[in-house]
This record gives C-alpha cells, sequence and structure tokens, in this order.
C-alpha cells in the first residue's frame, strides 16, 4: 500500500517546479503515468463542470508533442517560470491513488528581465505510485484562478 | 507649426488599400473616433450564444467595443440588448458574467431595471418622511440606458447601437452566412470559456486573422502537419465591401512536397518533425464537405473558426490603444459522441492561447506594435495578391486584410 504522506507529495511537487523552471521540460512527461490526464483550465470552467483545456493531454505522448512543439515548432519570446507550490493536501484515497490538491503560483520572467505574476491556481492531482516506487500523476489539472492569460501559454504550468 | 498642422501631418493617409500608415495603431483620437464609428456605427456585434441565455430571465454581461453591455432574453423569450450603464450615475448595473434575475437593480443607488432596459423603480421617489425625493417632473420612461438592436443568426445574438444597421443577414451576405451555417448547423454546447489579454492594437488582430498568406509561414505546426499548406486546395472569399471574409482549405493526410516550399527553406518546414500521438489530428468529417479549416471573420471584432474539429467563436474587444482582449468560446455539439466530444478536447490544443496553431497569433501582434514605435511617418504594405479585395481561389493573398481597410475607411471616413 503507497504512502502519500505530505512529504513524499512535497517532494514529487519541488521536483516538477524545478524540471519546469530549470528549463528540463523534456523530463516533464515521465512525471506522469501512460495513460494520464494533464489539463489546464480555468476555476469558472471547473465549476461549470466544462472540459475543454488551454492544454489537454490524455496520454503522454500528447505531453511529449508539448515539449517538441515547445521546442521546435512553436514562436514565442524567450521566458522563464518560477514556480512556488504550496503545501499538498490529500483529500482522499482509493484504489491506491490519492486525490491530492496543492497551491501553485508561477511567475513569469520575459527576456527583458520584465516579471510578473502569471498564474495561480490549484493543482487537483490524482497521484499513485509507478512499477519503481516512485510516486507519479496520474492526474493533473492545472485549475488557474483567472480566466485571462497574457499573451500566451507556452511551459506548461 | 500649430498644433492642428502636426497633427494634419501625422495623419496623411494616401488613397487606395495597399499601404497601411503606423499612426492608424498608436492614435488616441482614432481609437476614441473607432469606438463611435465603427463600434457603435452601422456594424453588427458579437454579443453571446443564444445557448448561454437559453431561459427567460437568463442573460450575460459583455461589450460592444469598449462600452459595457447586458443581453438578455426577456419574460416573453425575445432577445434584448442594453448598455451595462446605470441611467443615474452612470455604475455598472450589472456586476456577474452573467447568471439568471427578473430584474437588474444597480448597487450604488438601488435603481431598478426590468429585463428589456427599462428604467422601473427609482428607491426613496417619493422620498422619505415627505422629504426630499424625486421632483415630481421626473419620468423613469426619460431615463434609460441605449439600446442596442439585436438579431440571431446560427444561434448567436449579435448587437447593433445604430438604428440604421441593415438587417443581419444583408450585412454578412449570402456567401458570409452560409458558411457561419456551415459550422452551427445544430445545437451547440459551449466547453470552455477563455480570455486572451494581448498587447497590440485591436486591428492588427483582426489582420492577422484575415491573413492567408501568414499562416503557414508564422505557424510551423500547420505547415509540418499539412494542415494548411497555401499549396492545399482552398481560397479565399471576401464580402462585398471587403468587411467579412473566409479563408478555407481542405487537407489530404498524405505528405505534399510541393517545390516553392522547398525552395523558401522556410523556418516553419522541418522535415523529421513529428507528433507523438499523431492520433490527436485524426478527426472526422463532420460537415461532410472535407473542408478541415475555416476561418471567418465579421467585421469589426468576431472570428468563427474550425480547425479540424475544433470549434471556437472569438469576441476581439479593444482594451486600449495597444492592449485587446480575446474571449475565447470552445464549441461543441449538443449531440457529440463520447469519441467525438473526446477528440474535441483533444484537438482544443490547436488553438487558445496554448494553440499548437494560435499562439503565435498572440504574440505576433505584440512584435508589430513594438516594432512601429517612433514609425509614425512610415506605412506597412499590403500588394500580395494585388491591389483589389476580390475572392481568391488562392490564398497567397492579402485581398481579405485591403478588405478590412476597405471597410474601415468607409466607416472612419479617412
Amino acid at each position: 500500500m503507497a504512502q502519500f504522506s505530505q512529504e513524499r507529495l512535497g517532494a514529487l511537487n519541488a521536483a516538477y517546479a524545478r524540471c519546469i523552471d530549470n528549463d528540463e521540460v523534456e523530463a516533464w512527461p515521465a512525471f506522469f503515468e501512460e495513460r494520464c490526464l494533464y489539463v489546464i483550465n480555468t476555476a469558472d470552467n471547473h465549476a461549470a463542470g466544462m472540459q475543454a483545456g488551454v492544454v489537454y493531454a490524455d496520454t503522454r505522448a500528447m505531453l511529449r508533442d508539448r515539449v517538441s512543439a515547445l521546442r521546435e515548432a512553436n514562436v514565442y519570446e524567450r521566458h522563464r517560470y518560477r514556480h512556488i507550490v504550496g503545501l499538498p493536501v490529500v483529500l482522499g484515497e482509493e484504489d491506491g491513488a490519492a486525490r491530492v490538491e496543492t497551491p501553485f503560483l508561477v511567475a513569469r520572467i520575459m527576456r527583458d528581465g520584465a516579471t510578473e505574476i502569471f498564474a495561480c491556481g490549484r493543482y487537483l492531482d490524482r497521484v499513485v505510485e509507478g512499477a519503481d516506487g516512485r510516486l507519479m500523476f496520474a492526474e493533473r489539472v492545472a485549475v488557474c484562478d483567472s480566466r485571462n492569460i497574457d499573451t500566451l501559454l507556452a511551459i506548461p504550468l | 507649426m500649430s498644433h492642428i498642422d502636426i497633427a494634419a501631418s501625422r495623419r496623411s493617409w494616401e488613397a487606395g488599400l495597399t499601404r497601411v500608415p503606423y499612426w492608424l495603431y498608436r492614435d488616441r483620437d482614432v481609437y476614441d473616433t473607432e469606438q463611435k464609428r465603427v463600434f457603435r456605427g452601422p456594424t453588427w456585434n458579437y454579443l453571446c450564444l443564444e445557448a448561454e441565455i437559453a431561459e427567460p430571465g437568463a442573460y450575460r454581461t459583455t461589450f460592444v467595443g469598449d462600452m459595457p453591455v447586458i443581453v438578455a432574453r426577456d419574460e416573453d423569450g425575445e432577445l434584448q440588448a442594453f448598455e451595462n450603464r446605470c441611467a443615474h450615475r452612470g455604475a455598472l448595473i450589472a456586476l456577474d458574467d452573467g447568471g439568471k434575475t427578473r430584474d437588474f437593480a444597480c448597487v450604488y443607488h438601488a435603481w431598478r431595471y426590468d429585463l428589456q432596459g427599462n428604467l422601473r423603480g427609482v428607491a426613496f421617489q417619493q422620498g422619505v418622511n415627505g422629504k426630499g425625493g424625486m421632483p415630481p417632473d421626473f419620468r423613469m420612461e426619460d431615463h434609460q440606458p441605449r439600446k442596442l438592436r439585436t438579431a440571431a443568426v446560427a444561434g448567436m445574438v449579435f448587437g447593433s447601437l445604430d438604428e440604421d444597421v441593415p438587417p443581419i443577414e444583408e450585412y454578412l451576405g449570402d456567401e458570409i452566412l452560409e458558411r457561419i451555417e456551415r459550422v452551427l448547423c445544430k445545437p451547440v454546447e459551449v466547453i470552455g470559456r477563455f480570455t486572451q489579454t494581448i498587447p497590440n492594437n485591436w486591428k492588427l488582430y483582426m489582420e492577422n486573422v484575415k491573413d492567408s498568406y501568414h499562416a503557414s509561414l508564422l505557424h510551423v505546426f500547420f505547415t509540418t502537419f499539412n494542415l494548411n499548406r497555401l499549396s492545399q486546395q482552398g481560397g479565399v472569399i471576401v464580402s462585398e465591401t471587403g468587411a467579412h471574409h473566409v479563408s478555407y482549405s481542405k487537407v489530404s493526410r498524405q505528405p505534399q512536397p510541393n517545390a516553392e516550399y522547398s525552395a523558401e527553406k522556410l523556418r516553419s518546414d522541418k522535415e523529421g518533425y513529428a507528433l507523438a500521438e499523431p492520433g490527436m489530428l485524426d478527426g472526422w468529417d463532420e460537415f461532410g464537405d472535407g473542408v478541415t479549416l475555416q476561418i471567418l471573420s465579421v467585421f469589426p471584432g468576431f472570428v468563427l473558426a474550425q480547425i479540424r474539429n475544433s470549434l471556437a467563436i472569438r469576441q476581439v474587444l479593444p482594451a486600449g490603444l495597444d492592449s485587446t482582449v480575446l474571449n475565447w468560446t470552445y464549441l461543441g455539439f449538443e449531440d457529440d459522441t463520447p469519441a467525438q466530444r473526446r477528440m474535441r478536447l483533444r484537438q482544443s490544443n490547436l488553438t487558445g492561447p496554448a494553440g499548437f496553431v494560435s499562439m503565435e497569433d498572440g504574440a505576433v501582434g505584440g512584435f508589430v506594435q513594438r516594432g512601429i514605435a517612433g514609425a509614425e511617418g512610415e506605412q506597412a504594405v499590403l500588394e500580395m495578391g494585388g491591389h483589389g479585395i476580390e475572392t481568391q481561389e488562392n490564398r497567397t493573398t492579402e485581398a481579405s486584410v485591403r478588405g478590412f481597410w476597405n471597410a474601415y475607411r468607409g466607416l472612419m471616413e479617412i
């Protein structure tokens, strides 16, 4: 039986944030199971049960496509994120998975130095323990508090 | 040189449609005049979907240009739209995005309005304890927010502040109307709403929407995956005055080697770039005509886009000289099967602020806005595909962008 302690979940989130913020997004899909759900949505849509996301991926392969598009295809000005991830709260456990809610805040740093809060909200996760004993995301829905996105969203939250 | 002379020299614009002076994107007087002559002029502005205000008493708050508007369905099921401004002191009447109500009460002094926007109650009109109150000759019917004409097209609600605006079918013309009805052919369901704020003048965004020339050059995703290449079967339909447009193409999934693309050595034409999940682009021919991409705009600020099976409406609202708000409404149909809905959710990745295809459009207007600082006397060149605004069987043209300026110059009288 997997243990979903706050310490283990905190370490998972720390590694996740570090991967994105240190520009190592190639490693980002590995935080998810092969069949997974990763969605960026708004609090309004989430409350209304609307499923479409500004990003919607239901396989790890789709996450890999996000990374290759970020690196090869899409055009945007160079920028970085800094995630500040709060303490995870375990809402419940069933079938070996934990439902976890974790607040996040993401600052965006543009190439000219302009730094602003780009997004804040909560991650609604279903966390499982992989075969190798690592915790992974079966689901991660980033529910943004605001419905507004400034200019564009290229790097994942 | 007097102030007026300075203004005049800054604002010259030669006749025709192949040059666009950059001061048009940076001038406060132009912005204010646009609000009056374009958005509040003889045009139809997208307000909401009928499905969003299906029941009597349902309403949504929206904008015509930068003017706040309430659109509601009244007790008789009729569509009503009026300014979201209390006739008393000008405060917003409704503060939420939408909801259901029997009437509206301004929070400031509790003046009450019915669903048609008529003033129905003035708090303490007769005074308190026989003192104060409105003068005896105060008549509520003399005070109300401005009302809009409304029209419903294919389940969408449009509004106009102009008494003499042509009926919407005439405004759109048969070709545009047909292409709207092609997509919105049955009851829709909203599957997501997003707002995107972009750092440029609203006209730069509308030009981008109407510019079929840029699509496969700026957007690698389109080109690499054969979603949209100018060599594909397709074309541009421009409405009579140039105000509205449709750009469309039919995609075959077979690779399409093309001499012009290879010769240009385009950044957007990348060999060896493949999707790990190509099934995301499969989709199905839901409109039965093989058209896999249709971008349609209605002047001044409405876009309906079909990119394979992702369907979305964009409401384009000016929010200052160098700021534009895009309100995205992602759509599905009520009768979508679970598999179809999943495909739409997956293809929602193509569109919106994080869209594989549309992401760049959020940024490129800002590149122009910043690039033209200090270039008030310079101008953009629009000569691809000639000088006219006629419908063309190819998309290597800026005809529909010129069409935008033809409609714009007509309304602005410049």
